[in-house]
């Protein structure tokens, strides 16, 4: 009995000294020369390896402007994939330094879990997607149906919650991963499979048949994904935000990665201070001035970035909708570069 | 007054402590102590100042907040808006129900591969073997997702069950019905009069245990033999459906019956729970039938063979004879079997069957972000079980064990 308490204890002891190195991330990402980057296990589009086995994808593309902007290469990003029930322990542990992975901002992760969201970089809403044979043409329609959920997520209480709303009863299978979802998904073994809309898109694609499942009109919640880091170190929070500020501005002021590859003066003094040919917006933030110019070059702006992944000209087909910028309609709205 | 010397009286010096083999001992283990738990004192103030330096706390407060998630098999009544509480305590009963399943069915699957390995019969005893290889030498996480996977596999969904012309029916007079999200069966409804047809058959299991203790002491007094297995049968069956049909047929079964997308009414076997109890119970019960084997093996030879020129045959010499000699040898190590049984029932995770693990220790340590607390009440728990499921199989060891008077 003693003994086990004794090595139980020292067990505590050791992860908790693991977490309490007092040195800023950003000292610790350079000294490592890479950054680790907490992303999803696998869903194509957002964040899976690819035949070659490199991560792509619209969060790994995050993960990759953040490691050109510091370390000043793109491909020093160790991904480490985490489930939806790892990834908070993994961030808070140290183990990752960032985590993209269609995370939802939510009061309570924001506060109670002491983590910092530095920005959205996917406006996204609950949906559902059934089989087409099935004949359910609204989720209104669903009482009674088995659902497959990812545990560990926001849409598990808002699936609770809108069958409760709505006075339906279903029956939950919970499951680990995407992977075992579309499994279960494709044997039947749920009627209903929900998840964020665009993660439903990124796995439909992946089907065989993709066009025997059909995504339910209802958008049942509000899901605003992004980045987030550990709460307290500020410096590399600004880090993380303004990096995907700087992606997201690059597309509102019409910079590609291409021309951030090669800046050139430009007319627009916007522009010159995005990309360090003007200001020192870089130093204030503990970089250098290219910083975001590196940034943008790794995988282009947020809209190359969304076209190249997820667009319409992909196999998840996602139109921008509430992704465009504030000038079309849509919400990405930047804070100015000044 | 006598001049014996009083070693009481002697003065005591602190050099003693080290010098005298009389308090020597008590020296070192008194420094181990407080060494050990200094060191302890010492880990606990490390880990709650790194905790303090995160910004978290030690608070069980979250446990009376609404879980906001569902949960599929429930035992006890639940709905999203009960506490925290009352879904682990869901949690915990989905782990006892899982765990008493597998037990018993692996003590049954494990005596009987491990006297049939035993047999003369060289077919039988290969198989058993074979069994045996098989599966203690493939880890139990991997059954589990093979026998969820082929039931998801083999069996239809249960929308195949529709239409004029199904696909797929019920068995056993549309009674059951074998789905790939698991098996419906009948349940009982209990209407008035049901608890005296309960209580007869209750009194009649005690009435055949009282019958058999007659006649062993008839057996043992006047050597008269009455024929046990007939008449513990009718005991068990006849006054039970006498009181069932002159109470007018107070049980009633209701069927499963696909309705919208599922089957309603009767009892859901989730494939999960299917998976995970199947492949414990062949699992453990493969190490149990080496622990069946090893017992008889140790019965001496001599006991066969003097039984045997008795006059008894063979089924008798295992039963009176072999088995309860073998029992003092194969207990202890099944206590050691059941315990694994409930500690691997953990694993129930993989196919989302909503144990203590998956509750307390997965959803809401997840949404509560409380890990320390939860991960805390985790160990309490199944530290609690293990050491209750080993104090009664003790108490059991104890009435079976040599008697030595």
């Amino acid at each position: 009995m003693k003994k086990s308490v004794f090595i139980g204890a020292l067990a505590f002891a050791g992860l908790a000294a693991g977490a309490a190195a007092a040195q800023s991330t950003l000292e610790e990402v350079t000294n490592r020369g890479e950054l680790r980057c907490g992303v999803s296990t696998g869903l194509v589009g957002f964040a899976a390896p690819n035949s070659a086995g490199e991560w792509e994808g619209f969060d790994v593309a995050v993960c990759r402007a953040v490691a050109a902007a510091v370390l000043g290469d793109p491909s020093a990003v160790e991904f480490i994939p985490t489930t939806g029930k790892t990834r908070f322990t993994s961030l808070n542990s140290g183990e990752i330094d960032m985590l993209a992975r269609n995370t939802t901002w939510t009061f309570s992760r924001d506060v109670d879990l002491n983590f910092e969201f530095t920005g959205v970089n996917y406006y996204d809403g609950q949906g559902f997607m059934v089989p087409a044979s099935l004949g359910v043409s609204s989720a209104t329609e669903l009482d009674g149906a088995t659902v497959c959920i990812q545990t560990g997520t926001t849409t598990e209480l808002n699936l609770a919650d809108f069958f409760r709303s709505n006075g339906m009863s279903y029956e939950p299978v919970p499951i680990e991963t995407n992977a075992e979802a579309q499994q279960q998904f494709l044997a039947g073994t749920c009627d209903v499979y929900t998840t964020d809309a665009s993660g439903l898109a990124a796995t439909r694609a992946a089907f065989p048949n993709p066009g025997d499942y059909v995504l339910l009109p209802e958008i049942v919640s509000k899901e605003p994904l992004g980045p987030l880091v550990r709460h307290g170190d500020n410096q590399w929070g600004d880090i993380v935000r303004w990096t995907l500020n700087a992606l997201i501005t690059a597309e509102e002021l019409g910079v590609t990665g291409a021309d951030a590859a090669n800046p050139v003066e430009s007319n627009n003094p916007e522009v010159n201070r995005l990309l360090g040919t003007a200001g020192t917006l870089g130093e204030m933030l503990g970089l250098d001035n290219a910083w975001a110019a590196r940034a943008i070059a790794a995988s282009g702006n947020y809209g190359e970035i969304f076209e190249a992944n997820i667009g319409e000209s992909t196999a998840i087909g996602l139109a921008r909708g509430l992704n465009a910028q504030w000038t079309d309609g849509g919400l990405l709205y930047s804070p100015p570069f000044r | 007054m006598t001049a014996i010397p009083d070693r009481g009286n002697e003065s005591f010096r602190l050099s003693q402590l080290i010098y005298d083999t009389r308090y020597r001992a008590l020296t070192f283990q008194f420094i181990a102590l407080v060494a050990l738990i200094t060191f302890i004192a010492w880990l606990m103030s490390n880990l709650f100042s790194n905790l303090a330096d995160q910004g978290q706390d030690i608070s069980f407060a979250f446990l009376a907040s609404p879980a906001g998630y569902d949960i599929n098999q429930q035992l006890i009544p639940y709905d999203s808006q009960d506490t925290h509480l009352r879904a682990a305590m869901l949690g915990i009963l989905n782990t006892l129900l899982v765990a008493f399943l597998a037990c018993a069915t692996a003590t049954v699957i494990g005596v009987i591969a491990g006297v049939l390995r035993l047999s003369k019969n060289w077919l039988i005893s290969r198989l058993m073997a074979v069994y045996v290889e098989a599966f203690r030498n493939v880890p139990v996480l991997i059954w589990i997702l093979i026998i969820f996977g082929v039931n998801n596999i083999i069996f239809p969904q249960p929308r195949a069950f529709r239409g004029a012309d199904p696909d797929a029916s019920m068995v056993l007079w549309d009674s059951i019905a074998f789905t790939n999200r698991g098996v419906y069966i009948p349940k009982p409804i209990w209407e008035s009069g049901s608890a005296i047809v309960v209580a007869v058959f209750l009194l009649s299991i005690i009435g055949i245990f009282v019958f058999r203790r007659y006649a062993r002491n008839l057996l043992y007094s006047t050597g008269k033999l009455l024929p046990t297995g007939r008449i513990s049968l009718a005991i068990f069956f006849v006054p039970t459906l006498l009181a069932y049909f002159v109470l007018g047929m107070p049980i009633g079964l209701e069927k499963p019956e696909l309705a919208g997308f599922n089957f309603q009414g009767g009892i859901q076997l989730r494939g999960s729970l299917i998976a995970l109890w199947f492949a414990l119970a062949i699992y453990t019960g493969a190490f149990i039938a080496e622990n069946v084997r090893a017992g008889i093996q140790a019965v001496s030879k001599g006991q066969t063979e003097a039984a045997g020129a008795l006059g008894l045959r063979p089924n008798r010499i295992m039963n009176l004879v072999v088995l309860p000699q073998a029992l003092r040898i194969i207990i202890p190590p099944l206590i050691s079997q059941y315990l694994n049984i409930t500690k691997n029932s953990s694993l129930a995770i993989a196919v989302g069957y909503m144990d203590v693990t998956g509750t307390l220790g997965g959803i809401t340590l997840n949404q509560t972000g409380r890990a320390m607390e939860c991960i805390l009440l985790l160990m309490l728990f199944y530290l609690t079980i293990s050491l209750s499921i080993s104090a009664i199989m003790n108490v059991y060891n104890n009435s079976v064990k040599l008697k030595e008077r």
